[in-house]
Order: C-alpha cells, then structure tokens, then sequence
C-alpha cells in the first residue's frame, strides 16, 4: 500500500540523522564560541508579516486560514522571524545581536533536483554591527563553520546587491529594459544580456561595463578589472567589496573569498554585500546570505544586519563527497 | 582515447573540466567546433557505442540534447552544448548560458494545414487554439506572453500529425528547412524565434574552475565569431 507525503518532504531515518545532528553539533559550537546565541521561532507566521519582510513573498510553500480566518505561511527563511523577534520581543534590548538558529524552512520550489520544499538550515544573524565590520565577523564565522563540517575547501563568493540596480540607473536605462535585464542576470543568462544591452543603444564603454561584469570573479585584481570599466556606480561597489574584503583579510579569512561582480541573489531583502557558499565536490550552491540593512527598517526598528543560512541537507552531501574522495585520493596513493 | 572507466561521482574531482555534448542534431556542428578549437574529435568521429572520452585535457560526455541541462546543473558535467529550445524549454534550470555558438540555427515556428484557416478561425470563434508541439513550456509562455489562449497538448512523437488528423489546429514545432511540413502539407504561420547552439556551465564550475571555463568560452568565441 502506498501512504503518501507532500512533494518535496522525506522522512529521516537514524542514520542520515545521526550524521546530521553530528554535524548541528559542530556547528553549534562554531556558534557558541563566536557568542550567537540560538533562538527558535514559530514554524508558522502571519503572511503579512513574511511580505513585510520580502514584498515579492509568495515564496512560501505552504499557505493556510487558522480558525479565525486570518492567512498564515510557513517560514521561508530564519532571517524574517528574527527580524521580527529584533523588533518586537528584543525591543528593550541593546544592539548588537548576535543569534543563531537551526530550523526547517518551506518555499514552493519544484522538487526533484536536490531542491525541497522543506528544507534545514543553519545560520546566523547579526543584528546592529554595520559594514564592513559586521559583514567580515559574519564571514569569519561562516569560514570557521565550513572548516567545522569538513568542507576545508569550500568557498565563499562575495558579491554586492546593489551594484545592478545603480549601474542601470546611472545608465539611465529605462524601467522596463532594467527589469528584464537584471531578471536576465538573476537567470543566469548572459546571452541574453547581450541582446538585451545591444538593444539599449548604450555607447561602447557602457555596453562593455554590463557585459564584462558579470564575468568578473576570482581575487582582489577583479576589483582593479571592475574599477577600470569605470563609472560611479561600479567605483561604489567596488569600494564596498574592496572595505569588506580588507576586513575579512584582517581576521584571516580572506583566502576564502571568492570576489564575484557577478552575483545576484533571488531574495528581496539584500542591500550590499552578498554572499554564496560552493564546495568543489558538489554542482549545487551550499548556502548563502549577505547584508540586509533596511530588513529591521520594515520591522520599525532600524538597524543595520548581516547574516548566512547553510542548507543542511547539501552542506551533508558535500560532506560525503569530500570524504570520498579523500578516500578514493588516499587510495591511489596507496598503489 | 576512449575512457575505460569513469568515476562515478555525482560531483565533480579534479581533472579536467567535464564537458556534456549533445548527439544528434547539433553533433556534427559540435564537432566541427571542437576540431576548430583543437580538440581531437577522431575517436568521436568514429565510434558511435562509447558515451565518454578524453581529448585535449577535457572529459567529453555524450548524450541527448535534451539531458544536457541535467547534467550541467547538477554539476555532473562543468559546461554542456545544447539547443536554445531546449533551454527554452527547461527554463527553470539553474545554468549559466555563456555562449551563443551560432551554429545549428533552427525556427521555432506556429504552423498549420496549408490553406486551412482551423488556426484562425478556432482563435476567433472558441477563444484558443489546439497546439499540439513537443515543447509545451515554450508553446504556453510564448501564447501567455501575447496576451493569447491556447490548449497546449504535448505529443513526443512526429507532431505533423496532430493537426492532420485533427488532434489539434496547428503545431509549434522547430524547423530547419521546412521540408517536413512542406511534405505534411504544412506552412509556418508566425515564427517565434530562432535557435542555435548554446554553451551552458554549472553554477559552481563558473565559479570555482572560472579561469578553465572562461579559457574554453573564448576559445569558442574566437572560433565561432
């Protein structure tokens, strides 16, 4: 007989959870020791309070009318309850805050794919530290999670969310042509882009900038390819990549970062610096986060904020990939 | 060289970048592209059995068209060759499209009986149109885009046939020189958009193995430019 579940759940059984909680334990004490406290939130909220957090909402998987009648979702992230736990249950508090979390999250992906509709993360937030020096903190403990799990090789791409939106507005490109071609970098689709800012009637040095950008990523010379381009929307990003680059070098995580003028995250809360977690063993991004410095504002309770969420599940296969081949490597050697 | 063993990881180790290229249709163009950027294409040249070989330092994978974006997202090949419909198709894929590669151009086109306004009349009279296509992802985004209706049905066979036989009013379907519609007594009504090769990467691959990818895209820039 077959007893269904939702598209896009599992059952864990004990021994994937026992690697998981395994690993939960590592990271809670990567947590711990960088002085983030845990908090839980309800798995529910109104929807109301998940749109003021991101306008585009609709992102949660599952929307249903409690008893009264009123529209609950459940949580698409950690990073909007916390906002509002920031604003209203810590209200009488002093910034800053640090606080972490491990809690399953629900957006209305298509399944299949390593994407669910339920999904565990683990992250931080850190509420009052302003950039760069709160994103670099935040980065730091990123960095010395990923060496907590395992992923030593793992990689975090450092972009700016802001870049796309003022390049274009400095650009004057109009609001109909802007859309469609941050949707085009949002998609991936540099070809796309190409018609798109053909069609603009820019001249050459700007047509150049929107088409080179994208692709520049690597270490510090991107900033020096990116400044060359020219242009005050790119020299500000750059200054801003450049502020918190330094400030991650000054903890000793700069190896890490992988600069990346092309990045675009699909959340609409992000402001600044943006960030994206890759492993070499696995063809799916491992997490991500950036700032968020006017999420707080919406909540009535400015202030600036920075934080990640890793997918548990994926940062698990990476593990295991990285294991394999660690074995398969010392294998070979052996011969 | 034939590879004799292939690892079988669902992610990628070290070697050289993975490469997804689609037989069938695109593949001789395919080859030529890869022989103009030096890669040795002999051994794909004639032996049609082996799925995976070895040339010029990269890993070339063979496989449908239609699988590419797969495999390019799930990061089991770094970067793939496949067909603008196709991506038109699996839109929601995750991949980097880097390189319009110019060759394999094909028309994404309505088409309907010769001399038969069914199309026409179906759209005035009922309010849409029975299409019958293989790619009905596109079919429906291109109507919705226009602001018009259409009964999307999806056929995987020889989709000439749905309108003959009255499954549906017309077709949206790729054509290369018309003269399969023209033998099913079939003529384009609109065209919707042209298709070449596309080069695609994994979204991690383009950013960690940035400076291989990035060496092969210009490569084929140079070579198709």
């Amino acid at each position: 007989m077959i007893h269904r579940i939702p598209p896009g759940t599992r059952d864990v059984l004990p021994a994937e959870l026992r690697e998981l909680r395994r690993m939960q334990g590592a990271l809670a004490a990567v947590f711990e020791r960088f002085g983030y406290g845990e908090v839980a939130t309800p798995t529910i909220e109104y929807d109301e309070v998940l749109a003021r957090g991101d306008e585009r909402g609709a992102l949660s998987a599952y929307r249903f009318f409690d008893a009264d009648g009123a529209l609950l979702a459940m949580r698409t992230d950690m990073t909007i309850p916390i906002a509002r736990v920031v604003a209203t249950r810590l209200a009488g508090t002093e910034p800053p805050f640090r606080l972490s979390y491990f809690a399953n999250a629900y957006r209305a992906v298509r399944p299949q794919r390593g994407q669910m509709r339920e999904f565990a993360q683990a992250g931080v937030e850190l509420v009052g530290a302003d950039a760069p020096d709160g994103t670099a903190e935040v980065i730091e403990v990123l960095s010395a999670a990923l060496d907590a799990v395992g992923l030593t090789r793992a990689v975090i791409g450092l972009g700016d969310a802001d870049l796309y939106r003022q390049l274009l507005a400095e650009l004057a490109v109009p609001e109909e042509p802007r859309d469609r071609i941050l949707e085009l970098l949002a998609a991936h689709d540099l070809v796309g882009l190409e018609d798109e800012v053909a069609a603009l009637g820019l001249d050459s040095a700007a047509r150049e900038t929107l088409l080179r950008l994208p692709n520049l990523r690597g270490g510090s010379e991107v900033l020096d390819e990116a400044r060359h381009l020219g242009g005050a929307a790119v020299e500000r990003a750059t200054e801003r990549l450049s502020a918190t680059f330094r400030a991650a070098e000054a903890r000793g995580v700069g190896p890490r970062i992988n600069l990346d003028l092309g990045l675009l995250r699909d959340l609409g809360y992000y402001t600044g610096a943006i960030l994206e977690v890759y492993d070499p063993a696995l063809g799916h991004v491992l997490g991500g986060g950036g700032r968020y410095d006017e999420l707080m504002g919406r909540f009535g309770r400015p202030l600036p904020a920075a934080g990640f969420a890793l997918y548990l599940e994926r940062v698990h296969v990476a593990q295991a990939e990285e294991e394999r081949l660690t074995t398969a490597g010392a294998r070979e050697e052996g011969l | 060289m034939r590879l004799g063993e292939v690892s079988a990881s669902r992610a990628r180790g070290d070697g050289g970048l993975k490469v997804a290229l689609p037989r069938g249709a695109l593949f001789d163009g395919t080859l030529d592209l890869l022989d103009r950027i030096g890669v040795d294409t002999t051994s794909l040249r004639s032996d049609s059995r082996s799925l995976v070989f070895e040339a010029d330092g990269l890993m070339l994978v063979t496989m449908r068209p239609s699988d590419v974006p797969t495999y390019v997202e799930a990061g089991a090949a770094d970067v793939g060759i496949t067909g603008k419909d196709v991506l038109l198709e699996q839109r929601d894929r995750a991949v980097y499209e880097l390189l319009d590669l110019r060759y394999g151009a094909c028309r994404l086109v309505l088409a309907a009986r010769r001399g038969d306004d069914a199309l026409d009349e179906a759209e005035r009279r009922l309010g849409a149109m029975r299409i019958a296509t293989k790619y009905p992802r596109a079919a429906e985004r291109w109507f919705q885009e226009a602001g018009r209706r259409a009964e999307v049905i999806e056929v995987k066979g020889s989709v000439e046939l749905a309108p003959l036989v009255g499954l549906a009013d017309g077709i949206v379907d790729l054509v290369d020189t018309g003269r399969t519609l023209a033998e099913n007594d079939l003529e384009v009504r609109e065209e919707i958009t042209t298709c070449t090769a596309r080069l695609v990467a994994n979204r991690v691959a383009h950013k960690l193995r940035a400076a291989e990818v990035d060496r092969l895209a210009d490569r084929m820039r140079e070579a198709t430019g």
